[in-house]
C-alpha cells in the first residue's frame, strides 16, 4: 500500500498555480480515500499475502488467502 | 504566544457551538431547523478534539512519536501492518458503526430531541471518545492485548474473569436484542423480507465472482452485489403488488425469529464462508455509503424538527419505553455516546494497525465523534417526523390498542395528533400494510430517512424505494453483527472450555463446534424470542437490558484505564477517566435497580411477575420478568466486584502500599521518526 504520508509532505511542499495545487490536493485525497477502501475491503491485505509469498494473483492464491483470513476475521467482534 | 488568528477562529467556533447549543435547548414549542444540532455537534466535536483530546494526549498519556508501536515491533503483514493514520481512522469507524447509534437515538427521541442531543455531545466528548483513545492507546503499549487481557494483567485475576464474564454477557443480550429489532423491521413486510432473502443469494453470486472470476477484487465486487441489491430492492416492489408471491414472503414475528434463530446457528456452525465474508463486504459498503449519503442529505435538505425539544414522557411514561429520563436516556443511547462494546475494537484490530503513538489521538478519539455525528444524524432522522407518526410507528399494540382508530385516538390524547387515515396513507406510501407497533427504531430511522429524501430525490413517489433501503441497510448489517458476533462468542467459549476438555478448545473439532454454536445461539435465541412474545413488544424490556450490560462493559474499560493512569503515576489525571465511570456507575446502577425493583409494571421485572403471578398470567412471561431481573442482577453484582477490587488496586498504589508497575512492553525507539527526519 502507498505510504500516504509522503505524499501529503509532497504535496504541502509542491509548487504550481493554485488551481494546479487544488488539483494535486484533491486527487490526493482521493488516493488516499481509495487506500482506506482498499484497506478495509482487504484488498490491501491480499496484496500483502502475494507480495510476502511472492505469489501472482489467482484462484488459487486468493482461496490460500481467504483460508488463511478465516479464523482471524472470525474472532473480529462487530460493534453495536 | 498564542498566535492572533487561530486563537480568533476558535473563539468564534466555540461561540457558533454556545450559539447552536443554547438555539437548541432553550427554544421551546417552535419548531426548529435540524441544522442547529449538526452546528452544534461540528463545533462541539471540533473543540473537544482539538483541546481536550490535545490534553489527554500530552498530560494523561504523554503520547511518545519516539516510541516504536507494535505494528512496527511485530510487522508480519498479516495482523501487525503499520498503516497509514488516515486508514487505520477509516477502518476502526467502519468496526464501531453498527446499528447501536441508529436504534439507540431514535428510541431516546420518545424523550423530544433535546436529552438525546446533549447526552450524545458531552458523552461523547468527555466518555465515548476517551474511552475508545485511552483503551486504544495502553492497548498499543501492550502488543495489541484485548480487554481481558488487560483487565487481568492490570487489575487482577477477578477483574479478567469478569471482563471476560461481561463480554459474552453482552454478545448475547446484543445479538438478542439486534435480532429482535431485524424481525419487528420484517415482520409482515413482504416487501422488506424478500429484499434481504435475496442478500443470499446475492452473496453467493459476489463469492463465486470474487473466487472465480476476479480473485481479489472485493471493491469492485461489492458495488455489483450493491447494483443487485438495489435491482432487488426494486423487485420488492412488484413482489409485494402480486398477491401470490407476496403471501410467500410475508412472516409472522414467530417465523421470522425461528429463521434468524436457524441462520446464526448455520453462520456459525457451518463452512459458508462463500456467503458470509462477500455479505460482510456488502454490508460495510452500502453502510459506509449510506452514512455519507444520510449526512449530505441532512446537511443540503437541513428538514425541520418536528418532535418537541422536550415530551412530557420524560416523567417516565414513555410508550417506546417505560423509564425517566434519568437514567433512562443515558442506557438507551449506548454507541453514540460511550459504549462499552468499543474497548472490544480498540483492543483488538486496530491497535495492530497504528504507525505511530501519536495517531491513536485521530483513530481512537476522532473515530468515535464520527460515530457520534451518526447517532446526532439519527436523533434527526428520528424528530423530523410529526411526533403523533413517531409514536404510531414505535409504540407496542399492548399500550396504544390493536386497531388503528384506538391507536390513533391513544396517540392524539397525548397531545400528539395523528389520524388512522394518515397513517394508512404513509403506509401505503412506503410500501407497507401497515406502521402500526413497528417497535424497535428500525421502522421509524427508515421512516424518517425516506422523509428526508424524497422532499428532494426523486420526491414523494420515491419514498417507498428509500424507505425499503434504509430496511435493507439496517437489516443487513444487523445480520452482519449477528453472525459475526455468534461467531466470536463461540470461539470465546470454546476457548474457556478448552482449560475445562481439551478438545472441547479444538476450534475445529466439529461437536465442539456445534455444541459451543447451539449454546451461543441457544442464548441470543432465547432473549429474542421472549422479544417476540412479549405483549409490550420486547423492546421495553430488552433494550434497557442491552444499554445497560453495554455501559457495565464501559465501566470495566474506564476501571482498566484508570487503573493503568494512577499506576503511571499520573494520578491527579485521573478524573479524565474516573469522572466518566463515575457517571456510568450512577447510570447504571440506578437503572438495573429500577429494572430490577421499580414498582411500576412497565419498569421493574419484578412487579410486573408479581402482577402476573396475580392475574394468574402466563408462567412462560412470569418465568422471563424473572430470568430478566436475575440476569440484571448478576451482571451488576459482577461489575460492583469489577470496581472493589480496581478501587482496592488503586487505594494500594496511592498509599504506597503496592508498587506501582505497569506492565508495558519495553520501550523500543521508532525507525519510521528517524525516516521522517
Amino acid at each position: 500500500m502507498k505510504d500516504a504520508s509522503a505524499t501529503t509532505r509532497m504535496v504541502k511542499t509542491g509548487s504550481g498555480s493554485p488551481l494546479e495545487r487544488c488539483a494535486r490536493v484533491f486527487s490526493q485525497v482521493l488516493l488516499l480515500m481509495l487506500a482506506t477502501v482498499r484497506e478495509i475491503f482487504d484488498e490491501s491485505a491480499y496484496q500483502r499475502f502475494l507480495a510476502q509469498r511472492q505469489l501472482l494473483s489467482s484462484r488459487a492464491a486468493y482461496a490460500l488467502f481467504l483460508r488463511e483470513q478465516e479464523t482471524r476475521r472470525a474472532r473480529q467482534p462487530k460493534c453495536c | 504566544m498564542p498566535k492572533p488568528l487561530p486563537m480568533l477562529t476558535w473563539l468564534l467556533i466555540a461561540l457558533t457551538g454556545a450559539l447552536a447549543v443554547a438555539t437548541i435547548a432553550i427554544h421551546r414549542g417552535e419548531q426548529i431547523n435540524a441544522i442547529w444540532l449538526v452546528v452544534a455537534a461540528g463545533c462541539t466535536y471540533a473543540i473537544g478534539y482539538r483541546f481536550y483530546s490535545k490534553f489527554i494526549s500530552a498530560k494523561v498519556l504523554a503520547l511518545d512519536e519516539q516510541r516504536a508501536t507494535p505494528s512496527e515491533r511485530l510487522e508480519n503483514g498479516r495482523d501487525f501492518v503499520p498503516t497509514n493514520k488516515w486508514v487505520v481512522f477509516g477502518h476502526h469507524f467502519a468496526a464501531i458503526a453498527g446499528p447501536g447509534p441508529l436504534v439507540g437515538p431514535v428510541l431516546a427521541a420518545q424523550f423530544g430531541y433535546l436529552p438525546g442531543t446533549l447526552w450524545i455531545l458531552t458523552g461523547a466528548v468527555f466518555g465515548g471518545c476517551v474511552q475508545d483513545f485511552v483503551i486504544l492507546l495502553f492497548s498499543i503499549r501492550r502488543d495489541g492485548k484485548s480487554l481481558t487481557e488487560m483487565a487481568r494483567e492490570e487489575i487482577g485475576p477477578l477483574g479478567g474473569l469478569v471482563a471476560y464474564l461481561a463480554v459474552i454477557s453482552i454478545i448475547v443480550i446484543l445479538l438478542g436484542v439486534c435480532a429482535l429489532v431485524v424481525v419487528n423491521a420484517l415482520k409482515s413486510s413482504p416487501w422488506g423480507t424478500f429484499t434481504i432473502t435475496m442478500t443470499i443469494p446475492i452473496a453467493l453470486l459476489m463469492g463465486i465472482y470474487l473466487r472465480r472470476l476476479r480473485p481479489g477484487k472485493v471493491l469492485e465486487t461489492s458495488a455489483l452485489g450493491f447494483v443487485l441489491v438495489m435491482l432487488a430492492i426494486w423487485g420488492g416492489q412488484w413482489i409485494s403488488q402480486t398477491p401470490s408471491l407476496a403471501r410467500c414472503f410475508t412472516l409472522s414475528a414467530s417465523t421470522l425469529a425461528m429463521v434468524i434463530i436457524l441462520y446464526g446457528f448455520a453462520a456459525s456452525a457451518l463452512p459458508v464462508w462463500l456467503l458470509l465474508a462477500p455479505r460482510d463486504y456488502l454490508s460495510t459498503f452500502v453502510k459506509l455509503g449510506t452514512i455519507g449519503l444520510l449526512a449530505a442529505g441532512i446537511i443540503v435538505l437541513h428538514p425541520t424538527l418536528h418532535m418537541p425539544a422536550l415530551t412530557r414522557f420524560v416523567d417516565g411514561s414513555g410508550p417506546v419505553f417505560a423509564g425517566n429520563v434519568f437514567p433512562f436516556a443515558f442506557i438507551t443511547i449506548a454507541c453514540g455516546a460511550i459504549s462499552g462494546f468499543h474497548s472490544l475494537i480498540a483492543s483488538g484490530t486496530t491497535p495492530k494497525l497504528i504507525r505511530n503513538e501519536k495517531e491513536a489521538r485521530l483513530v481512537g478519539y476522532g473515530a468515535m465523534l464520527a460515530e457520534s455525528m451518526v447517532a446526532i444524524m439519527a436523533t434527526i432522522a428520528a424528530c423530523v417526523l410529526q411526533p403523533g407518526i413517531y409514536f404510531a410507528i414505535n409504540s407496542p399494540a399492548g399500550i396504544v390498542g390493536q386497531s388503528p382508530e384506538a391507536a390513533a385516538n391513544t396517540i392524539s390524547n397525548w397531545g400528539f395528533p395523528v389520524h388512522a387515515l394518515d397513517m394508512q396513507a404513509l403506509a401505503q406510501a412506503v410500501g407497507e400494510q401497515t406502521l402500526y407497533n413497528r417497535t424497535g427504531g428500525a421502522p421509524a430511522f427508515a421512516v424518517g430517512m425516506a422523509h428526508i429524501f424524497s422532499n428532494s430525490l426523486g420526491g414523494h413517489s420515491l419514498m417507498a424505494i428509500w424507505y425499503h433501503f434504509a430496511i435493507m441497510f439496517e437489516a443487513l448489517f444487523i445480520l452482519t453483527v449477528l453472525d459475526a458476533g455468534t461467531r466470536v462468542g463461540r470461539f470465546m467459549v470454546q476457548d474457556a472450555l478448552g482449560h475445562v476438555l481439551r478438545p472441547l478448545g479444538r476450534t475445529s473439532w466439529y461437536p465442539s463446534i456445534l455444541a459451543t454454536s447451539a449454546l451461543i445461539v441457544g442464548a441470543w435465541g432465547y432473549f429474542l424470542w421472549q422479544g417476540v412474545k412479549d405483549p409490550l413488544g420486547g423492546i421495553n424490556s430488552l433494550w434497557p437490558l442491552f444499554g445497560i450490560s453495554n455501559q457495565l462493559l464501559a465501566i470495566v474499560a474506564l476501571c482498566v484505564a484508570t487503573t493503568i493512569v494512577i499506576k503511571m503515576g499520573r494520578s491527579r489525571y485521573a478524573p479524565v477517566t474516573l469522572a466518566p465511570l463515575a457517571w456510568l456507575v450512577a447510570v447504571t446502577f440506578t437503572a438495573s435497580w429500577h429494572k430490577i425493583f421499580d414498582a411500576d409494571v412497565r419498569i421493574g421485572f419484578l412487579a410486573h411477575a408479581r402482577q402476573l403471578v396475580a392475574s394468574h398470567g402466563n408462567a412462560r412471561l412470569i418465568f422471563n420478568d424473572r430470568l430478566d431481573a436475575a440476569v440484571t442482577g448478576i451482571l451488576v453484582f459482577m461489575i460492583a466486584l469489577i470496581l472493589i477490587e480496581s478501587a482496592i488496586a488503586w487505594l494500594q498504589v496511592l498509599s504506597g502500599r503496592k508498587e506501582a508497575r505497569v506492565k508495558e512492553s519495553p520501550f523500543v525507539a521508532t525507525r519510521f521518526a528517524a525516516e521522517q527526519e
